[in-house]
Protein backbone atom coordinates (compact mmCIF):
# COMPACT_ATOMS: atom_id res chain seq x y z
CA UNK A 1 0.00 0.00 0.00
CA UNK A 2 2.37 2.17 1.17
CA UNK A 3 4.65 1.95 -2.59
CA UNK A 4 1.48 2.21 -3.90
CA UNK A 5 0.77 5.81 -2.01
CA UNK A 6 4.59 6.63 -2.49
CA UNK A 7 4.18 5.75 -6.58
CA UNK A 8 1.38 7.89 -6.64
CA UNK A 9 1.66 10.91 -4.82
CA UNK A 10 4.36 13.79 -4.82
CA UNK A 11 6.75 15.05 -2.20
CA UNK A 12 5.35 18.20 -0.63
CA UNK A 13 8.44 20.19 -1.66
CA UNK A 14 9.52 18.33 -4.66
CA UNK A 15 9.60 21.54 -6.86
CA UNK A 16 11.51 23.94 -4.35
CA UNK A 17 15.01 24.53 -4.66
CA UNK A 18 17.60 23.95 -7.02
CA UNK A 19 17.05 20.52 -8.62
CA UNK A 20 19.19 17.01 -8.68
CA UNK A 21 20.71 18.08 -11.84
CA UNK A 22 21.50 22.19 -10.61
CA UNK A 23 22.75 21.02 -7.44
CA UNK A 24 25.36 18.06 -9.11
CA UNK A 25 26.09 21.26 -11.51
CA UNK A 26 26.74 23.76 -8.69
CA UNK A 27 28.81 21.16 -6.69
CA UNK A 28 30.75 20.00 -8.76
CA UNK A 29 34.41 21.14 -8.89
CA UNK A 30 35.08 22.11 -12.23
CA UNK A 31 32.43 23.79 -14.48
CA UNK A 32 31.61 22.50 -17.54
CA UNK A 33 34.08 23.95 -19.71
CA UNK A 34 33.65 23.87 -23.35
CA UNK A 35 29.65 22.45 -23.36
CA UNK A 36 26.56 24.13 -21.94
CA UNK A 37 26.69 28.00 -23.25
CA UNK A 38 24.28 30.28 -21.95
CA UNK A 39 22.49 31.58 -25.60
CA UNK A 40 20.44 34.82 -26.08
CA UNK A 41 16.63 33.76 -26.97
CA UNK A 42 16.92 35.00 -30.43
CA UNK A 43 17.02 33.35 -33.51
CA UNK A 44 20.36 34.99 -35.02
CA UNK A 45 22.48 34.61 -31.48
CA UNK A 46 25.60 35.69 -33.25
CA UNK A 47 24.08 39.10 -34.59
CA UNK A 48 22.53 39.90 -31.55
CA UNK A 49 25.86 39.64 -29.21
CA UNK A 50 27.21 41.29 -32.03
CA UNK A 51 24.90 44.18 -32.08
CA UNK A 52 24.93 44.02 -27.78
CA UNK A 53 29.45 43.97 -27.63
CA UNK A 54 31.07 44.81 -31.03
CA UNK A 55 32.21 48.28 -30.42
CA UNK A 56 33.62 48.70 -33.96
CA UNK A 57 30.43 48.20 -35.88
CA UNK A 58 28.00 50.36 -33.05
CA UNK A 59 30.02 52.83 -30.66
CA UNK A 60 26.90 52.96 -28.68
CA UNK A 61 26.94 49.01 -27.81
CA UNK A 62 25.92 48.80 -24.15
CA UNK A 63 28.76 45.67 -23.35
CA UNK A 64 32.22 46.85 -23.66
CA UNK A 65 34.54 44.42 -23.62
CA UNK A 66 38.17 44.34 -23.55
CA UNK A 67 40.17 44.66 -26.67
CA UNK A 68 43.68 45.82 -28.53
CA UNK A 69 46.82 44.88 -28.04
CA UNK A 70 50.47 44.37 -30.32
CA UNK A 71 52.02 40.91 -29.22
CA UNK A 72 55.08 39.21 -31.15
CA UNK A 73 56.92 36.47 -31.38
CA UNK A 74 59.89 35.00 -33.37
CA UNK A 75 62.14 31.73 -33.79
CA UNK A 76 65.73 32.66 -33.50
CA UNK A 77 69.05 29.89 -32.89
CA UNK A 78 68.75 30.50 -28.74
CA UNK A 79 64.85 29.41 -28.98
CA UNK A 80 61.97 31.78 -29.49
CA UNK A 81 61.35 35.43 -27.97
CA UNK A 82 57.79 36.24 -26.92
CA UNK A 83 56.57 39.78 -26.31
CA UNK A 84 53.77 41.93 -25.54
CA UNK A 85 52.50 45.06 -24.13
CA UNK A 86 49.80 45.55 -21.35
CA UNK A 87 47.12 47.08 -22.33
CA UNK A 88 43.46 46.71 -22.21
CA UNK A 89 41.05 49.28 -23.90
CA UNK A 90 36.80 48.85 -24.09
CA UNK A 91 36.07 51.68 -27.00
CA UNK A 92 38.27 54.65 -25.68
CA UNK A 93 38.93 53.85 -22.20
CA UNK A 94 41.48 52.19 -20.87
CA UNK A 95 40.54 49.39 -19.05
CA UNK A 96 43.80 48.57 -17.76
CA UNK A 97 47.55 49.20 -18.00
CA UNK A 98 48.57 46.20 -16.35
CA UNK A 99 47.08 42.81 -18.61
CA UNK A 100 49.16 39.27 -18.64
CA UNK A 101 49.03 39.36 -22.08
CA UNK A 102 51.77 36.22 -21.63
CA UNK A 103 49.72 33.12 -20.34
CA UNK A 104 52.01 30.73 -19.09
CA UNK A 105 50.40 27.07 -19.71
CA UNK A 106 52.99 25.23 -18.27
CA UNK A 107 56.78 25.52 -17.73
CA UNK A 108 57.87 24.93 -21.67
CA UNK A 109 54.79 26.42 -23.49
CA UNK A 110 53.32 29.56 -23.49
CA UNK A 111 50.02 31.29 -25.34
CA UNK A 112 50.02 34.93 -26.10
CA UNK A 113 46.73 37.05 -25.93
CA UNK A 114 45.25 39.15 -28.46
CA UNK A 115 41.44 40.26 -29.35
CA UNK A 116 38.71 39.64 -26.47
CA UNK A 117 40.38 39.27 -22.91
CA UNK A 118 38.31 36.88 -21.78
CA UNK A 119 38.59 34.29 -25.14
CA UNK A 120 42.23 34.25 -24.81
CA UNK A 121 42.08 33.46 -20.57
CA UNK A 122 39.92 30.78 -20.18
CA UNK A 123 40.75 28.86 -23.69
CA UNK A 124 44.28 28.96 -23.20
CA UNK A 125 43.61 28.44 -19.54
CA UNK A 126 41.54 25.05 -20.79
CA UNK A 127 44.67 24.55 -22.85
CA UNK A 128 46.77 24.00 -20.19
CA UNK A 129 43.73 22.07 -18.63
CA UNK A 130 43.95 19.78 -21.74
CA UNK A 131 47.83 19.67 -22.33
CA UNK A 132 48.23 18.16 -18.67
CA UNK A 133 45.90 15.18 -18.94
CA UNK A 134 48.01 14.75 -22.02
CA UNK A 135 50.76 14.55 -20.03
CA UNK A 136 49.17 12.37 -17.30
CA UNK A 137 47.48 10.21 -20.57
CA UNK A 138 50.55 9.55 -22.08
CA UNK A 139 53.39 9.89 -19.75
CA UNK A 140 54.61 12.53 -22.14
CA UNK A 141 54.75 16.33 -22.44
CA UNK A 142 52.49 17.56 -25.22
CA UNK A 143 54.19 18.78 -28.47
CA UNK A 144 53.69 22.70 -29.65
CA UNK A 145 51.93 20.87 -33.06
CA UNK A 146 49.22 19.33 -31.43
CA UNK A 147 48.68 21.61 -28.16
CA UNK A 148 47.98 24.58 -31.18
CA UNK A 149 45.95 22.09 -32.96
CA UNK A 150 43.78 21.40 -30.13
CA UNK A 151 42.94 24.85 -29.75
CA UNK A 152 42.53 25.71 -33.32
CA UNK A 153 39.92 22.57 -33.58
CA UNK A 154 38.39 24.13 -30.08
CA UNK A 155 37.96 27.91 -31.81
CA UNK A 156 36.73 26.19 -35.22
CA UNK A 157 33.85 24.56 -33.47
CA UNK A 158 32.83 27.68 -32.31
CA UNK A 159 33.20 29.66 -35.74
CA UNK A 160 30.99 32.07 -36.28
CA UNK A 161 29.55 32.46 -32.54
CA UNK A 162 31.75 35.84 -31.99
CA UNK A 163 34.93 34.72 -30.53
CA UNK A 164 37.89 36.85 -30.90
CA UNK A 165 41.29 35.50 -30.66
CA UNK A 166 45.00 35.90 -32.42
CA UNK A 167 46.74 33.93 -29.79
CA UNK A 168 50.41 32.37 -30.54
CA UNK A 169 51.66 29.19 -29.20
CA UNK A 170 55.42 28.97 -28.88
CA UNK A 171 57.41 26.38 -27.08
CA UNK A 172 59.86 23.64 -26.70
CA UNK A 173 59.78 20.28 -27.23
CA UNK A 174 62.48 17.32 -27.63
CA UNK A 175 61.05 15.91 -30.76
CA UNK A 176 60.27 19.40 -32.56
CA UNK A 177 62.65 22.12 -30.75
CA UNK A 178 61.61 25.41 -30.47
CA UNK A 179 58.19 25.59 -32.17
CA UNK A 180 55.97 28.79 -32.70
CA UNK A 181 52.13 28.53 -33.86
CA UNK A 182 49.56 31.39 -34.80
CA UNK A 183 45.73 30.22 -34.20
CA UNK A 184 43.00 32.48 -34.73
CA UNK A 185 38.92 32.54 -33.86
CA UNK A 186 38.73 32.29 -37.77
CA UNK A 187 40.54 28.90 -37.35
CA UNK A 188 43.72 29.60 -39.07
CA UNK A 189 46.36 28.08 -37.95
CA UNK A 190 50.04 28.64 -38.93
CA UNK A 191 53.53 27.05 -38.44
CA UNK A 192 55.96 30.14 -39.04
CA UNK A 193 59.59 31.93 -37.43
CA UNK A 194 57.93 35.33 -36.62
CA UNK A 195 54.58 36.93 -36.07
CA UNK A 196 52.95 39.72 -34.60
CA UNK A 197 49.56 39.87 -34.10
CA UNK A 198 46.81 42.55 -32.74
CA UNK A 199 45.99 46.28 -33.90
CA UNK A 200 49.91 47.42 -33.67
CA UNK A 201 51.10 44.79 -35.37
CA UNK A 202 52.07 46.87 -38.27
CA UNK A 203 54.75 48.56 -36.57
CA UNK A 204 56.10 46.01 -34.75
CA UNK A 205 56.15 44.16 -38.13
CA UNK A 206 57.85 47.19 -39.32
CA UNK A 207 60.74 47.20 -36.90
CA UNK A 208 61.46 43.23 -36.50
CA UNK A 209 61.40 42.94 -40.40
CA UNK A 210 64.01 45.41 -40.76
CA UNK A 211 66.25 43.87 -37.32
CA UNK A 212 65.54 40.05 -37.76
CA UNK A 213 68.10 37.67 -38.33
CA UNK A 214 67.86 34.23 -37.40
CA UNK A 215 71.86 34.52 -36.30
CA UNK A 216 70.88 36.76 -33.47
CA UNK A 217 72.48 36.61 -30.04
CA UNK A 218 70.19 36.14 -26.91
CA UNK A 219 70.83 39.61 -25.75
CA UNK A 220 70.05 40.77 -28.90
CA UNK A 221 67.24 38.95 -29.61
CA UNK A 222 65.70 40.03 -26.70
CA UNK A 223 66.69 43.64 -27.40
CA UNK A 224 65.16 43.53 -30.60
CA UNK A 225 61.28 42.34 -29.41
CA UNK A 226 61.38 45.26 -26.80
CA UNK A 227 62.02 47.83 -29.65
CA UNK A 228 59.34 46.17 -31.56
CA UNK A 229 57.10 46.42 -29.24
CA UNK A 230 58.35 49.83 -28.00
CA UNK A 231 57.27 51.08 -31.59
CA UNK A 232 53.53 49.52 -31.54
CA UNK A 233 53.20 51.13 -28.33
CA UNK A 234 54.42 54.90 -29.89
CA UNK A 235 52.61 54.73 -33.03
CA UNK A 236 49.51 52.35 -31.71
CA UNK A 237 46.86 54.42 -29.22
CA UNK A 238 45.45 50.79 -28.79
CA UNK A 239 48.82 49.54 -27.48
CA UNK A 240 50.67 50.87 -24.05
CA UNK A 241 51.23 50.14 -20.79
CA UNK A 242 54.44 47.80 -19.86
CA UNK A 243 56.65 45.81 -22.12
CA UNK A 244 56.27 41.72 -20.76
CA UNK A 245 58.94 39.62 -22.15
CA UNK A 246 59.92 36.33 -22.49
CA UNK A 247 62.72 33.67 -23.77
CA UNK A 248 61.86 30.38 -24.47
CA UNK A 249 64.66 27.78 -23.92
CA UNK A 250 65.54 24.19 -24.31
CA UNK A 251 64.60 23.62 -20.81
CA UNK A 252 61.39 25.99 -20.29
CA UNK A 253 60.73 29.66 -20.08
CA UNK A 254 62.51 32.28 -18.75
CA UNK A 255 60.86 35.75 -17.56
CA UNK A 256 62.62 39.01 -18.82
CA UNK A 257 60.55 41.61 -17.03
CA UNK A 258 57.17 43.58 -16.67
CA UNK A 259 58.59 46.81 -17.55
CA UNK A 260 57.21 50.26 -17.88
CA UNK A 261 57.18 51.47 -21.55
CA UNK A 262 58.02 55.47 -20.36
CA UNK A 263 61.22 54.94 -19.08
CA UNK A 264 62.27 52.72 -22.02
CA UNK A 265 61.27 55.24 -24.18
CA UNK A 266 63.28 58.14 -23.04
CA UNK A 267 66.39 55.81 -22.99
CA UNK A 268 65.97 54.47 -26.41
CA UNK A 269 65.41 58.24 -27.24
CA UNK A 270 68.37 60.20 -25.55
CA UNK A 271 70.93 57.25 -25.32
CA UNK A 272 70.63 55.74 -28.95
CA UNK A 273 69.25 59.08 -30.89
CA UNK A 274 65.88 57.03 -32.32
CA UNK A 275 62.95 58.44 -32.41
CA UNK A 276 64.31 61.75 -33.45
CA UNK A 277 61.28 62.92 -34.66
CA UNK A 278 59.67 63.82 -31.20
CA UNK A 279 61.31 66.42 -29.79
CA UNK A 280 62.66 66.09 -26.01
CA UNK A 281 62.31 70.02 -25.02
CA UNK A 282 59.64 72.06 -25.01
CA UNK A 283 61.16 75.38 -26.90
CA UNK B 1 -6.80 59.18 -39.78
CA UNK B 2 -3.82 57.62 -37.38
CA UNK B 3 -3.96 60.55 -35.40
CA UNK B 4 -7.87 60.54 -33.79
CA UNK B 5 -6.75 57.26 -32.44
CA UNK B 6 -3.90 58.20 -31.10
CA UNK B 7 -3.97 58.84 -28.07
CA UNK B 8 -1.75 62.00 -28.05
CA UNK B 9 -2.94 65.66 -27.26
CA UNK B 10 -4.37 67.13 -30.14
CA UNK B 11 -1.30 69.88 -32.02
CA UNK B 12 2.46 69.05 -31.62
CA UNK B 13 2.85 69.69 -27.21
CA UNK B 14 4.07 67.66 -25.11
CA UNK B 15 2.57 64.04 -24.43
CA UNK B 16 1.31 64.26 -20.46
CA UNK B 17 0.68 60.48 -20.49
CA UNK B 18 2.53 57.55 -19.33
CA UNK B 19 2.03 55.91 -22.06
CA UNK B 20 4.35 56.84 -24.79
CA UNK B 21 2.47 57.40 -27.89
CA UNK B 22 3.61 57.25 -31.34
CA UNK B 23 3.96 61.26 -33.03
CA UNK B 24 4.14 60.06 -35.99
CA UNK B 25 1.63 57.39 -37.58
CA UNK B 26 3.44 53.59 -37.95
CA UNK B 27 3.57 52.41 -41.53
CA UNK B 28 3.58 48.66 -41.80
CA UNK B 29 5.08 46.62 -39.03
CA UNK B 30 7.55 47.18 -37.09
CA UNK B 31 10.03 44.82 -35.41
CA UNK B 32 11.25 45.40 -31.93
CA UNK B 33 14.81 44.36 -31.06
CA UNK B 34 15.54 42.11 -27.99
CA UNK B 35 17.06 44.14 -25.56
CA UNK B 36 17.35 42.88 -22.26
CA UNK B 37 19.44 45.21 -20.42
CA UNK B 38 18.70 48.06 -18.58
CA UNK B 39 21.91 50.28 -17.32
CA UNK B 40 21.21 51.09 -13.38
CA UNK B 41 23.71 52.98 -12.66
CA UNK B 42 26.11 53.97 -9.61
CA UNK B 43 29.75 53.27 -8.93
CA UNK B 44 32.02 50.83 -6.91
CA UNK B 45 35.86 50.90 -6.26
CA UNK B 46 38.01 48.51 -4.46
CA UNK B 47 41.45 49.04 -3.07
CA UNK B 48 43.27 46.58 -1.39
CA UNK B 49 46.29 47.25 1.44
CA UNK B 50 48.97 45.05 3.62
CA UNK B 51 46.35 43.13 5.71
CA UNK B 52 42.88 44.20 4.42
CA UNK B 53 40.88 45.22 1.47
CA UNK B 54 37.96 47.61 1.16
CA UNK B 55 35.32 48.03 -1.20
CA UNK B 56 32.55 50.77 -1.80
CA UNK B 57 29.50 51.37 -3.57
CA UNK B 58 26.90 54.00 -3.66
CA UNK B 59 23.82 52.94 -3.18
CA UNK B 60 21.23 54.57 -5.86
CA UNK B 61 19.48 52.70 -8.58
CA UNK B 62 18.09 54.47 -11.64
CA UNK B 63 17.06 53.73 -14.64
CA UNK B 64 17.68 57.04 -17.48
CA UNK B 65 17.33 59.99 -15.95
CA UNK B 66 14.57 58.34 -13.16
CA UNK B 67 15.41 57.33 -9.42
CA UNK B 68 13.99 54.13 -8.58
CA UNK B 69 15.68 53.90 -5.28
CA UNK B 70 18.02 56.15 -3.19
CA UNK B 71 18.94 52.27 -1.35
CA UNK B 72 20.29 49.33 -3.64
CA UNK B 73 23.16 47.93 -2.09
CA UNK B 74 25.83 47.01 -4.99
CA UNK B 75 27.98 45.26 -2.39
CA UNK B 76 27.17 41.66 -1.33
CA UNK B 77 29.14 39.31 1.73
CA UNK B 78 29.91 35.76 -0.28
CA UNK B 79 29.57 32.41 1.52
CA UNK B 80 28.20 33.16 4.55
CA UNK B 81 26.37 31.56 7.46
CA UNK B 82 22.96 33.18 7.56
CA UNK B 83 20.86 35.64 6.61
CA UNK B 84 22.65 38.50 8.38
CA UNK B 85 25.84 37.44 6.12
CA UNK B 86 28.11 36.17 9.63
CA UNK B 87 31.28 34.19 8.76
CA UNK B 88 31.73 35.29 5.09
CA UNK B 89 35.30 36.35 4.43
CA UNK B 90 34.95 37.37 0.55
CA UNK B 91 32.91 40.36 -1.31
CA UNK B 92 31.59 40.50 -3.99
CA UNK B 93 30.64 43.94 -5.82
CA UNK B 94 28.71 44.36 -8.87
CA UNK B 95 27.76 47.21 -10.91
CA UNK B 96 25.44 47.34 -14.60
CA UNK B 97 22.67 46.29 -14.70
CA UNK B 98 21.07 45.10 -10.88
CA UNK B 99 18.80 42.03 -12.33
CA UNK B 100 22.01 40.44 -13.70
CA UNK B 101 24.42 41.51 -10.56
CA UNK B 102 21.85 39.74 -8.16
CA UNK B 103 21.65 36.37 -10.32
CA UNK B 104 25.32 36.60 -10.38
CA UNK B 105 25.72 37.30 -6.74
CA UNK B 106 23.00 34.25 -5.98
CA UNK B 107 24.72 32.05 -8.37
CA UNK B 108 28.34 32.66 -6.58
CA UNK B 109 26.66 32.80 -3.34
CA UNK B 110 25.52 29.02 -3.59
CA UNK B 111 28.82 27.93 -5.37
CA UNK B 112 30.80 29.34 -2.30
CA UNK B 113 28.76 27.55 0.10
CA UNK B 114 28.36 23.88 -1.47
CA UNK B 115 32.34 24.47 -1.30
CA UNK B 116 32.21 24.61 2.07
CA UNK B 117 29.65 21.70 2.78
CA UNK B 118 31.38 19.83 0.69
CA UNK B 119 34.58 20.13 1.81
CA UNK B 120 34.93 20.91 5.06
CA UNK B 121 36.47 24.10 4.77
CA UNK B 122 35.68 28.05 3.26
CA UNK B 123 36.63 28.78 -0.48
CA UNK B 124 40.06 30.71 -1.06
CA UNK B 125 39.69 33.84 -2.51
CA UNK B 126 42.13 32.92 -5.71
CA UNK B 127 39.67 29.72 -6.29
CA UNK B 128 36.31 31.90 -5.93
CA UNK B 129 37.80 34.87 -8.59
CA UNK B 130 38.81 32.07 -11.24
CA UNK B 131 35.53 30.22 -10.87
CA UNK B 132 33.94 33.74 -10.81
CA UNK B 133 35.61 34.12 -13.95
CA UNK B 134 33.71 31.24 -15.53
CA UNK B 135 30.48 31.68 -14.30
CA UNK B 136 30.49 35.13 -16.37
CA UNK B 137 32.49 33.49 -19.24
CA UNK B 138 29.57 30.67 -19.38
CA UNK B 139 27.32 33.32 -20.14
CA UNK B 140 30.02 34.20 -23.29
CA UNK B 141 27.29 34.69 -25.85
CA UNK B 142 24.49 36.01 -23.74
CA UNK B 143 26.59 38.18 -21.21
CA UNK B 144 25.81 39.38 -17.53
CA UNK B 145 25.92 42.97 -17.76
CA UNK B 146 28.16 43.82 -14.92
CA UNK B 147 31.41 44.90 -14.14
CA UNK B 148 32.83 42.71 -10.88
CA UNK B 149 35.07 43.41 -8.07
CA UNK B 150 35.85 40.59 -5.98
CA UNK B 151 37.34 41.42 -2.38
CA UNK B 152 38.90 39.29 0.28
CA UNK B 153 42.04 38.07 1.70
CA UNK B 154 44.31 35.75 0.24
CA UNK B 155 46.25 32.51 1.95
CA UNK B 156 48.85 34.65 3.45
CA UNK B 157 46.77 37.44 4.70
CA UNK B 158 47.28 40.47 2.68
CA UNK B 159 44.58 41.99 0.93
CA UNK B 160 43.25 40.60 -2.46
CA UNK B 161 41.50 42.56 -4.98
CA UNK B 162 39.89 41.07 -8.21
CA UNK B 163 38.21 43.30 -11.53
CA UNK B 164 36.55 41.34 -13.71
CA UNK B 165 35.09 42.32 -17.42
CA UNK B 166 31.35 41.48 -18.36
CA UNK B 167 32.53 38.11 -19.94
CA UNK B 168 35.09 37.36 -16.84
CA UNK B 169 38.29 38.01 -17.92
CA UNK B 170 39.97 39.23 -14.43
CA UNK B 171 43.35 40.19 -13.10
CA UNK B 172 44.31 40.65 -9.57
CA UNK B 173 45.05 44.93 -8.83
CA UNK B 174 45.67 47.53 -6.21
CA UNK B 175 42.88 49.40 -6.98
CA UNK B 176 39.97 49.44 -9.05
CA UNK B 177 36.69 51.66 -9.97
CA UNK B 178 34.16 50.60 -11.78
CA UNK B 179 30.27 51.63 -13.06
CA UNK B 180 29.19 55.03 -14.26
CA UNK B 181 31.91 56.88 -12.51
CA UNK B 182 34.65 54.90 -13.31
CA UNK B 183 35.86 57.27 -15.37
CA UNK B 184 36.11 60.20 -13.00
CA UNK B 185 37.63 57.82 -10.42
CA UNK B 186 39.91 55.26 -11.44
CA UNK B 187 42.27 58.28 -12.70
CA UNK B 188 42.17 59.68 -8.80
CA UNK B 189 43.18 56.10 -7.58
CA UNK B 190 45.90 55.94 -10.08
CA UNK B 191 47.43 58.89 -8.73
CA UNK B 192 46.67 58.06 -5.19
CA UNK B 193 46.90 54.75 -5.09
CA UNK B 194 49.52 53.90 -7.05
CA UNK B 195 51.48 57.50 -7.23
CA UNK B 196 51.17 57.68 -10.69
CA UNK B 197 52.72 60.98 -12.58
CA UNK B 198 54.04 61.58 -8.77
CA UNK B 199 58.04 62.59 -8.09
CA UNK B 200 60.62 62.01 -5.58
CA UNK B 201 60.37 65.99 -4.11
CA UNK B 202 63.42 67.46 -5.07
CA UNK B 203 65.16 64.41 -7.58
CA UNK B 204 65.48 67.04 -9.97
CA UNK B 205 63.83 68.02 -12.74
CA UNK B 206 62.74 67.19 -16.84
CA UNK B 207 64.37 63.54 -17.01
CA UNK B 208 65.77 63.31 -13.82
CA UNK B 209 62.41 63.12 -11.77
CA UNK B 210 62.45 60.33 -10.03
CA UNK B 211 59.01 58.43 -10.11
CA UNK B 212 57.58 58.21 -6.64
CA UNK B 213 57.64 53.61 -5.55
CA UNK B 214 53.81 52.58 -4.48
CA UNK B 215 53.51 50.75 -1.35
CA UNK B 216 50.38 49.39 0.47
CA UNK B 217 48.42 52.35 2.15
CA UNK B 218 46.84 51.53 6.19
CA UNK B 219 43.75 51.37 6.37
CA UNK B 220 42.91 55.02 8.00
CA UNK B 221 44.18 56.57 4.68
CA UNK B 222 42.15 54.33 2.09
CA UNK B 223 38.96 55.25 3.78
CA UNK B 224 40.00 58.70 3.62
CA UNK B 225 40.31 58.01 -0.42
CA UNK B 226 37.42 56.05 -0.43
CA UNK B 227 34.96 58.97 0.78
CA UNK B 228 36.68 61.13 -1.28
CA UNK B 229 36.53 59.48 -4.61
CA UNK B 230 32.89 59.47 -3.83
CA UNK B 231 31.93 62.65 -2.86
CA UNK B 232 33.71 63.71 -5.53
CA UNK B 233 32.13 61.37 -8.50
CA UNK B 234 28.37 62.40 -6.69
CA UNK B 235 29.69 66.29 -7.48
CA UNK B 236 29.70 65.91 -11.21
CA UNK B 237 27.90 62.22 -12.39
CA UNK B 238 24.31 62.19 -11.80
CA UNK B 239 24.04 58.10 -11.35
CA UNK B 240 25.98 58.72 -8.20
CA UNK B 241 24.66 59.52 -4.83
CA UNK B 242 22.51 59.00 -1.66
CA UNK B 243 24.37 56.38 0.36
CA UNK B 244 27.88 55.15 0.53
CA UNK B 245 28.01 51.54 1.38
CA UNK B 246 31.53 50.26 2.17
CA UNK B 247 32.77 46.80 3.50
CA UNK B 248 36.16 46.46 4.96
CA UNK B 249 37.36 42.87 5.02
CA UNK B 250 40.04 42.23 7.52
CA UNK B 251 41.56 38.94 9.85
CA UNK B 252 38.25 39.67 11.88
CA UNK B 253 35.62 39.49 9.53
CA UNK B 254 33.84 42.12 7.42
CA UNK B 255 32.70 45.06 8.94
CA UNK B 256 30.41 47.26 7.09
CA UNK B 257 28.84 50.77 7.45
CA UNK B 258 27.56 53.41 6.01
CA UNK B 259 27.41 56.65 4.89
CA UNK B 260 24.90 59.38 3.85
CA UNK B 261 26.00 61.22 0.11
CA UNK B 262 24.23 64.24 -1.48
CA UNK B 263 20.35 62.91 -2.38
CA UNK B 264 20.15 65.57 -5.38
Amino acid sequence: MDSLVSHYSRPAFRSEGYSQDEQQELSEIAPSLSLKFALPPVAQSSAWLRSMTDDYSNPNCPIKIAHGTTTLAFRFKGGIIVATDSRATAGNWIASQTVKKVIEINNCLLGTMAGGAADCQYWLAYLGMQCRLHELRHKRRISVAAASKLLANLVYSYKGMGLSMGTMCAGVTPQEGPALYYIDSDGTRLAGNLFCVGSGQTFAYGVLDAEYSYDLSDEAALELGRRSILAATHRDAYSGGFINLYHVKEDGWVKHGFSDTNPIFWKTKLEKGEFSNVTADLE
Amino acid sequence: MASVFSGAPPMSGPGYSFKQTPTVASSGNREHSFYPYTDNGGSTLGISGADFTILAGDTRSTSGYNINTRYAPKLFKIGSEGPDGAGARIVLSVVGFAADGDALKERLDTIVKMYKYQHGKPMSVAACAQRLSHILYNKRFFPYYVHAILGGLDEEGRGALYSYDPVGSYEREQCRAAGAAASLIMPFLDNQVNLKNQYMPGSGVGHALEQRVPEPLPKKDVEELVRDAFTSAVERHIEVGDGLQMMIITKDGIQETFNKLKED
